[in-house]
Parts: structure tokens; sequence; C-alpha cells
């Protein structure tokens, strides 16, 4: 026999996922539903000797659903028609949740009630019976503390009991008329009524016959209906509410939160605890997780040198320790960030700061055709996109995610610093002071972070109106009261996040890290090496075997695939003041952008080399082009900076697209945009630079 | 009639209607209480001005301008 089901419904913040976890315990299981990136989660409970699969919906406010969470609500209710229903309702909000009770009592639905927050209610004098409630509805209701398991399992002891609702319901002529016509319950044709605000999606909920009738109805008619029915459940839910409540409340209103808001959303003191809050996040995931990267960079290393002493020389060998063991340190590298921000996020949101912080930046992302909620995503990108694109989930519209999405990657991400630093270094160096103040060098750095905000700006500005223009959804958002976060529920959120970036996004990156190693490695030049197997002949000195070794890698790099792909676009890149070894180090950071900086160690004979590595600079400065020029000219290296700054020079973050959007062609678009947009704009600074006789 | 996105801070006022031109919009707000007879107060607005943050049925909504102003309230002073 099949497990029963048991569902979980509430609006968003109603405690239900804290309910979730204190039912589900170590048993909770996260994962997406399919073709979307909505977080599911169950857990298969056993209750009195019997199988019970316990499902937590996504929030949502009713049945008529306006994101992608809350279709996945209403699809699920109505694929499970047999399955129980636990509706998670807050005290402090009883009648938005008693609402959306309503909505989902149907004739066959079973369903219990949870009034969670009812202590948080109780402080600010809303007192509700549970037991009044219960005999109202005719099912069980229960006032559950949602962190308390003991209480929460009480409410699985009440699904004995779960029945249908009796509410006292006086829907409108139309939607009795309708439900007759259409030979459906009243509580079906008042969702047809309310759906029919949704054409687009009525008849796969409700069915042909139904929402054609639905649809069929006159404008004025409709629109009267659909407030009819809200009142009418407004009404009911009020009702419930007055004769549940002994006494006649006095102030309701949550002075906490009242308190808390006069500061935080203060015009001036609340944009300074904004700006610090933010200054805090950013530089957490900028250097706060720098030692725990450290920390895996270095246990890669241990891991590689404790392979290659293990084995002998060979091809498996060097595919374990520089392909899989780098590309699986490629992935495990950016879990601190993850991890980082998702605790932030998580708390941010938990504790209901994150809504405000949305309101409170509201007004200018919307200059750029965005939302409020799309700000924190934005501003983790300059640590770190791919943390950055996972924490667009946040943004409900599924439009403005997307820009933000595709923008993002162009906001200077700390991987870029290395690049800049080195490029800076070389043809910056001891350059004349700007205003007799700022080294050359730091108003480089300056304006390459600059022209990356404006990247990010003006992309999304442009993308949101063009090829994802549409009308600009509607920012209504629920502050909810503050809250403190449980630290469980916290962890929860972040190894669940950090456990679908592994599996999803990680299996890519690992991929595409072996076949780049491959590249680079890959065909052997058999020449060079005999021919640094004569030169090593009788030497003993230790440096200038290391000389011959070095010779032999940069040579080797030459004639692999990645050297012949360097060599093949050199004619591409040299409008960019760009040669095929340049070329090549764009091939191999393709890994990561600081890549490119161990690459053109390589390269250029230096070795392992860092960006603050002498002998990398000195090459770099006295190298030459074929004809003798110069290669690495203040215009030159202008260029690459540029070109660095808007090029997409990442498989993580295309990995990390590609898990967000479950396809591949955003992050091809994105790929190509960012590229085109890198090319135009390194070829333009070089031309006409050239042009006006720079050097 | 005076429109909600009018009201002054600290102002409350009832609902008489409200007038989206985008059914969606519309059938989400009277969802999330706003209907015909409900009592809305204005909590306070963004350092821009915008969005506002309201008060309603006991929990604290938040608006844009340009939503705000196709609810239609009837006018009444600050309590």
């Amino acid at each position: 026999m099949s497990a029963s089901k048991l569902l979980l419904v509430g609006n968003p913040n109603s405690g239900k996922t804290t309910l979730f976890n204190a039912l589900a315990g170590m048993r909770a299981r996260t994962g997406n539903y399919p073709g979307i990136t909505v977080e599911k989660r169950s857990a298969s409970l056993e209750h009195q000797g019997k199988a019970l699969e316990l499902i937590d919906l996504p929030g949502t406010y009713s049945l008529t659903p306006n994101s992608p969470d809350e279709e996945v609500a209403e699809r699920e209710l109505r694929n499970c028609p047999e399955a129980n229903v636990l509706v998670v309702v807050d005290a402090t909000a009883i009648s938005r949740g008693l609402y959306l009770l309503t909505d989902v009592a149907r004739p066959g639905r079973k369903i219990t009630v949870a009034l969670t927050m009812a202590d948080e209610a109780k402080r600010r004098g809303i007192e509700i019976s549970a037991q009044a409630l219960s005999e109202t509805l005719n099912v069980p209701v229960r006032a559950v503390d949602a962190r308390d398991r003991e209480a929460a399992r009480a409410l699985l002891r009440d699904l004995e009991n779960a029945a249908e609702v009796t509410l006292d319901l006086d829907y409108p002529g139309l939607v009795t008329k309708l439900a007759r016509d259409a030979d459906v319950p009243e509580s079906e044709a008042a969702r047809a009524v309310m759906g029919a605000a949704h054409p687009e999606s009525i008849e796969e909920r409700l069915g042909d016959s139904l929402a054609k009738r639905a649809l069929a109805l006159a404008p004025e008619e409709l629109a009267a209906a659909q407030e009819a029915v809200a009142c009418a459940r407004y009404a009911c839910t009020e009702a419930l509410k007055s004769a549940a409540t002994s006494a006649p409340p006095k102030a309701t209103n949550d002075t906490r939160t009242e308190a808390i808001d006069r500061v935080l959303l203060h015009p001036i003191l609340g944009l300074l605890v904004f700006a610090l809050v933010m200054g805090l996040l950013f530089e957490g995931l900028f250097s706060g997780a720098d030692p725990f990267i450290e920390l895996i960079e270095g246990a890669v290393g241990s891991a590689q040198s404790l392979v290659r002493t293990m084995m002998g020389e060979s091809v498996l060998r060097d595919l374990i320790t520089d392909g899989v063991i780098a590309g699986v340190g490629n992935v495990v590298v950016f879990v601190p960030q993850i991890a980082m921000l998702f605790l932030a996020i998580a708390f941010l949101e938990d504790s209901g700061y994150l809504a405000r912080v949305a309101f409170l930046i509201d007004r200018v992302m919307r200059g750029i055709g965005l939302q409020g909620g799309a700000f924190v995503p934005m501003l983790s990108g300059f640590a770190c996109a791919v943390p950055a694109v996972m924490g667009t989930r946040t943004i409900a519209s599924e439009k403005d995610r997307l820009v933000t999405m595709l923008a993002l990657p162009l906001t200077s991400c700390s991987a870029r610093l290395p690049v800049y630093v080195l490029i800076i270094a070389v043809v910056f160096a001891g350059e004349s002071r700007v205003l007799g103040i700022f080294s050359m060098g730091a108003v480089v750095l300056f304006s390459m972070y600059m022209l990356s905000v404006l990247g990010a700006l003006g992309a999304a500005a442009i993308m949101r109106r063009t090829i994802l223009k549409g009308p600009t959804p509607p920012f209504v958002m629920e502050l909810p009261p503050y809250r403190m976060p449980t630290l469980g529920a916290l962890l929860r959120i972040t190894w669940s996040k950090v456990k679908g970036f592994l599996i999803d996004a990680g299996s890519v990156i690992l991929a595409l890290s072996i076949v780049l190693w491959a590249l680079l490695t890959y065909p052997v030049h058999e020449e060079s090496v005999a021919h640094y197997a004569a030169q090593r002949e009788g030497v003993t000195d230790a440096a200038e075997l290391e000389a011959i070794d070095q010779a032999q890698r940069a040579a080797l790099l030459e004639h692999s695939a990645a050297g012949s792909l360097g060599k093949a676009i050199e004619p591409i890149i040299e409008p960019l003041g760009m040669d095929w070894r340049i070329g090549v180090g764009i091939v191999g950071s393709f890994a990561a952008r600081e890549v490119l900086v161990s690459t053109l160690g390589i390269v250029f004979g230096s070795g392992e080399a860092d960006e603050e590595s002498e002998s990398l600079r000195e090459q770099l400065s006295s190298a030459t082009r074929a004809d003798g020029s110069q290669l690495m000219t203040p215009l030159s290296g202008l260029a690459l900076l540029i070109f660095f700054v808007f090029a997409c020079q990442c498989m993580s973050t295309l990995a990390a697209v590609k898990r967000e959007t479950q396809s591949w062609k955003w992050p091809l678009f994105m790929f190509g945009y960012m590229t085109v947009l890198a090319y135009v704009s390194a070829l333009l600074v070089y031309q006409v630079g050239g042009m006006m006789g720079f050097t | 009639m005076k429109v909600l996105s009018d009201a002054k801070v600290g102002s409350s006022a009832e609902i008489a209607c409200v007038q989206c031109s985008d059914p969606a919009l519309r059938v989400r707000l009277m969802e999330l209480g706003l209907v015909r007879g409900t009592r809305v107060e204005v909590l306070r607005k963004a350092p821009l001005g915008d969005p506002l943050i309201v008060r309603i049925r006991g929990y604290e909504l938040s608006l844009r301008r340009i939503e705000a102003q196709a609810i239609e309230v009837s006018a009444e002073g600050s309590k």
C-alpha cells in the first residue's frame, strides 16, 4: 500500500517550514520539483504503524497562484485530492491564514489546522481559542509552538479526526450559478472566478469546461464576482476570528516590530544600518571566506602530492591529480562563499530584515527596471557570481530574476582582482600620479570596478527593455514581524543550498575542469620532451634544471590543444593588442578568471606564478610580439583589463545559471552577450586608443 | 475619490474599491485582504517616498505608489 500523504499548506512566514522540520527531523529530504527551481521538502514518516509521506508545500496566500512557488502549491493540492491537508495558520495574521483555508476547503478534503505564533499573538493581545475555532470549523485545531517537536507530533494524532471543514461562506449568485451549470462544487466555481484573472493557466488548473464558462463571463460581471468572492471569504474568516477571540482585543499592533522599524526604516538611520549590514555581508563574502578557501586549496594540494608519491608517472596519475582532484577542488572552493551567503540570506530572511532591504532599495532598483529584491544578489556578485546567481531565488518575479542572474556576472567578482593586479602592475607601475594624490594603478583599478557597475546595471536595464521586456511585476510584499531565527533552520537552509550546488552545478564544473585540463595537457609534444631531456644531460645545477623544466612546460603548453587554440584565435584577438600567448591564458582562464595568472606563468616560462610574482611581471613587461614590438603596453594592458571586466570567463557561473534556469539556453546566451561585449569594448579601446596616438 | 497613495503617513482609511487595470494584481490585492470596507493604515514611506507600508488585518504590507493609486479609499483623518 502506498503511503498516505499529508500536505503542509500555509502563508509564507507562517512557521510552516519550522513545523515541517520539527515533524520530519532527520528524515527531511530536499530536492527540486521537476523543470523548475522550486525546492521540494518531504519526509517519509511512520505514524501509528502506517507510512506517512509529509510534504511541505511552498508558502502561498491563495490557490490563485502568482509565482512559480505558488503554482507548485496549487498543483500539488490539485494532484492529491485524497491527501490530508494540514493548514498552518499564523495566529498574528489569522484572517489572512484562514482565507487560504477557505480556498483549500473542498468536498472530500480532509483538513486539520495548526495555529502557530500563538505566544506572539498573545503578547500582542490577540487571544485565540483553538478549541472555539475547532468547534466552529468542525476539524481539529491545535495551537503549537512550531519549534517544539512533541507539540508537533500531537498534530499527527489529530489526523484521526481530520474532516471536511464547515465554513459559513456566502458566495455570490454568480458562483452558485456557475457551480450548477458546470456541475462542480461552489468552492471550485469560486476558484474559477478568481482564476479567470490568469486566463493563461486557468484551463490547466480547473479543466476545460469550467475554465471556458468562467472566461466567458463579461468583464464587469467577473470583476464584481471576484470582489464578492474575496469579500465573502474574508467575512467568513473575520467571523471565525471573532468567534474564537474571547474578549474584543485592545491594541493588537506589533509594538516590538514597530519599535525596531522606527530605527531600521528611518530615512537616515535606516539607510545607515542598511549600508552597514550590506557592508558586513559583502566583507564577509569578500574576505571572510578566504581562510576557508585557503584551507581547501591546501587540502587539494596535499591530496595531489599524496597521489603523486603513491602512483608511478602515468597518464592516469595526471588525470587523477590535475584533472579530477583539481576539478573537485574547483567545485569545493565555492562552498565557503555559498555557505556564507546563504547563512546571511537565511538570517536576514527569517529575521524579517530581507523584506525591509527590498523595501528600502526598491525605488533605486526600479530605475534599471528591477525590484528591491535584486539588490542582495547584485551586491554578492562583487564577491562571487556563483552564490549570487543561486541567491536570485529570493526574487519572486521570474523575469526580474532572470535579468538579475544574467546581468550580475558583469559585477567585478573577487576572481578578477588577481588579473587586475597583475596587469596593472605590469603596465601602470611607476606611472605618474593622478591629481598628485592617487597612483595611476589605483585609478585604473577603481575605473574597472566602476565600469563593471555600469556594465551590470546597463545590461540589466537593456535586457529588461528588450529580450525580457514585459509589464513591471507588482511589488506587493508582506513585511513579516521581526522574529529571531533559529540556528537549526539557518544551518538546514545553508546545507540544502550547498548540497544542491555540489550535486547539480558541481558535476558540470568537474566535467569542464577535466576537459580544460586535457586541453592544456594534450597532445603531448614528444619532440619537446626529447629536446629538453637532451638538454638536461649532464646538468646538475638545480636552478638550471628548474629553468629547463619551465622551458619544457612552456613548450608543451604551446603545442597542446589549448596552445593551438590560442594560436588559432590569434588573428581574432590581435586587433585587441593580444597575441597567442594571451590567447592561451584566456582559454585556460575559462576554468576561473584567476587561472589566467598561473597559465600566463607557464606560457611565459615563469613556472608557478601568482599575481605578485616578480618573475612573471618582468617576463610580461619585456615580452615582445613577432614583429618585435612590446606586447604589454598601457594601451594593450587596458584592452586586456576591459576584456576581463566584461568577459564571461567562468565555467562555474555558467554551470550555476544552467542549474537555476534548468536549461543551457540562458547560460549560452549569457556567455555570448558577455563575450561580444568584452571583445567589442577591448577592440574599441585598443583601436581608437591607437588612432589617438596612445600606446 | 481619494486613493491610498494620497493618504498621509499615520492616517487610516477604509477601502472603497480596488481598480487595477491588471486583473491578476487586483485579485491578489483582494486576496491579501484589501477588500471593500477594510480598514487600512498608512504606516510609513521608504526614504525616497516609494514604496509605502500599510497595515491591514493585523499585518504589514508594502506596496508601490502606482499600486496604491489603484486602491480607492474613503477620506478619513488621521487617528
